[in-house]
């Protein structure tokens, strides 16, 4: 077997291999969704988009599905519901004590644990949904070309495609109403 | 709602909210160093407090829950307005929430930090403090989950955890935004900080999607918390306390409280770092009707107190509620009447609510006032707890309270201003998010 080594590792998650491919830097919002659809046309459907704020035009044009966060709170969610019910009647049953003359196990008191830890595993896993997702998409798109003006007020799509191709896209992203377009 | 200036353009919100990062001038330093004051004072005392015990604090049977508890109740009510408008109002779609909710969610994560402190001084021996978590201690005996404080301890707990990440998850977009206009050893920060964000469509998927089931576990999160809160005093006999409607009644003056110190902190935020253009009048006129609805539900709750202890005839209750209005401590109990229930009657007249001066002063009372309400909960119905009057000495706050309750208004002002200084206090892309974007035939505004 043969040793791994955990910086390579994180490396290659986090800087993966470049990918070739055109940028188009756009000023305007309707500029952007007019080349996706040009894109999409012209059969280039694994364009990257960068926008400063999510915009619903945007989602629209690129008809992605519905992010599996949502999987990620769920389970979460019922996960803290489950430990929290857990805690609290193993930790009662263990050593069982009368208090107030109420049953050992209560369950009414016990479902403010099971509330807050519902919420609390909810969230957590909300967050770990988001980070591994985003880190994923990531890695699958290689380390790709970008702009810092993408966080500021421009809009940009990023589409891989071989040396070869990259003049047919250059001229797609132009003809959509990019201010600018180049290589990488 | 209000339209912004047609010159807020996109890049005119990133650079205005990328200045307030720069050198904030004297009045910032100076407030920093007044925070920093109280919080050594309030260091201070509380290491006398370390070496010569509670005693010297002024505790006094039957008054043991005093101004350290009403100290936690009050910072754990300011945090409340926090996701209240970054929660709450982010699931009905307010578009005036997105200047201020920075502010506001900020606010709430330094409250919970200042209120967490009080219950790990207010123990005594404040060593052992990690005898409050859930694990079996010499004989195999666990915690009690039948107890409000249990509840307490994960409600808070929860709420610190959640609050501080959806903080956190919020600020990752505007602080990848100030990244790139950054220089020195901001730039390390900030790229550190922004974990790599680009803004793809990939990002923006995910980052939209769980930010919406955050927004969603905040709502009930933040009115279980001070629901909880007020089950440590519901859940006892204690006249005063022991009454059904406090869990709607703490939320409600939580939220009260939480909006005034809101306006107490937007007012010298705003004018500080130049943010009248993205913060303006209508935001303010908008809290003001927050603070009248709360605060009117809140003298509400007054009147059914002493209606419910006149009506209900029990005459432990009637005492208990006669002598908080004409006792001992009758000032204390007018000054919550007055300061919560009556002055913000006043935000009916249009000219008050759109007055910001006005607005800051109100804030300031009605701050004093909830502090009150809980010093009137908590110590007054001890004090005057009607079982053992003969033996009820009387409470006087020593200097110790005292100076640990100005510290930990420096402790929660510093960590506010030093936030305010190095992060961006409004959100940057949720404020682009209700302008109009930049389109071909709109004269592209954002070029």
């Amino acid at each position: 077997m043969t040793a791994v080594n955990p910086v390579a590792v994180l490396k290659g998650i986090f800087h993966p291999p470049p990918t070739p491919g055109v940028l188009g830097v756009f000023a305007h919002l309707d500029a952007t969704v007019d080349a996706i659809g040009r894109l999409k046309a012209g059969g280039y459907r694994d364009c990257t988009v960068y926008s400063p704020i999510p915009r619903h035009e945007l989602e629209d044009a690129l008809a992605q599905p519905v992010s599996p966060v949502r999987m990620f709170t769920l389970i979460g969610g019922i996960a803290g519901c489950a430990i929290g019910a857990w805690l609290t009647l193993y930790m009662s049953y263990d050593w069982p004590i009368v208090v107030g003359g109420k049953p050992v196990g209560s369950v009414p008191p016990y479902v403010v644990i099971m509330f807050e830890m519902t919420i609390l595993f909810g969230a957590l896993t909300t967050i770990l949904g988001i980070l591994f997702n985003a880190v994923f998409a990531a890695r699958r798109l290689g380390t790709i070309a970008w702009d810092p003006r993408f966080t500021n007020d421009k809009f940009g799509i990023f589409v891989p495609c071989e040396p070869g191709a990259a003049a047919a896209v250059e001229q797609l992203l132009r003809a959509g109403g990019a201010e600018e377009v180049r290589r990488a | 709602m209000a339209q912004p200036p047609g010159r807020v353009t996109y890049d005119f919100v990133t650079r205005t909210i990328a200045r307030t990062l720069g050198n904030p001038g004297k009045g910032y330093f100076f407030l920093l160093g007044a925070a920093v004051t109280l919080l050594a004072i309030g260091i201070i005392c509380l290491l006398y407090l370390l070496r010569y015990g509670l005693g010297l604090a002024g505790y006094s049977h039957p008054v043991y829950w005093a101004v350290f508890i009403t100290c936690f109740v009050f910072w754990v009510g300011i945090a409340h307005s926090g996701t209240l408008i970054s929660a709450i109002l982010f699931l009905f779609r307010s578009g005036w929430r997105t200047a201020i909710y920075r502010t506001a969610e900020a606010m709430t994560v330094f409250a919970v930090m200042t209120a967490g402190l009080f219950p790990l001084i207010h123990i005594g021996r404040q060593w052992y403090f990690y005898w409050t978590l859930p694990y079996p201690n010499e004989r195999g005996l666990w915690p009690n989950f039948k107890s409000p404080l249990i509840w307490d301890e994960f409600a808070i707990g929860t709420y610190f955890t959640v609050s501080t990440v959806f903080l956190i998850m919020g600020l990752i977009p505007d602080i990848a935004a100030v990244r790139d206009l950054a220089t020195g050893w901001r730039k390390k920060l900030y790229q550190l900080t922004a974990l790599g964000w680009r803004g793809t469509n990939e990002e923006w998927r995910h980052f939209t999607r769980g930010y919406l089931y955050l927004a969603a576990l905040a709502a009930p999160l933040v009115l279980s918390v001070h629901s909880v809160v007020s089950w440590d005093f519901a859940m006892a006999i204690v006249p005063g306390w022991h009454a059904t409607i406090f869990a709607p009644y703490f939320v409600a003056g939580a939220i009260y409280s939480g909006c005034a110190m809101v306006i107490t902190l937007l007012v010298p935020i705003r004018k500080l770092f130049h943010l009248e253009e993205l913060i303006s009048v209508h935001h303010f006129e908008n809290l003001a009707k927050l603070c009248l609805l709360t605060g009117s539900i809140v003298g509400y709750a007054y009147l059914c107190e002493y209606f419910v202890a006149w009506f209900g005839g029990n005459p432990h209750e009637r005492a208990a509620f006669w002598y908080r209005a004409f006792g001992s401590f009758w000032w204390a109990t007018w000054t919550m009447i007055i300061c919560n229930a009556f002055l913000p009657q006043l935000l009916w007249v249009k000219k008050i609510r759109t007055n910001i001066t006005a607005l800051f002063v109100m804030s300031i009372f009605v701050n004093v006032g909830m502090w009150f309400e809980r010093f009137v909960i908590i110590v007054v119905s001890l004090a005057g707890e009607p079982f053992e009057r003969w033996s009820n000495a009387n409470y006087n706050a020593t200097w110790a309270d005292w100076g640990i309750m100005a510290g930990s208004f420096g402790w929660f002002f510093m960590w506010f201003l030093l936030f305010a200084k190095n992060f961006p206090t409004v959100s940057i892309s949720e404020v682009k998010e209700v302008l109009a974007p930049p389109r071909r035939g709109a004269g592209g505004r954002a070029a």
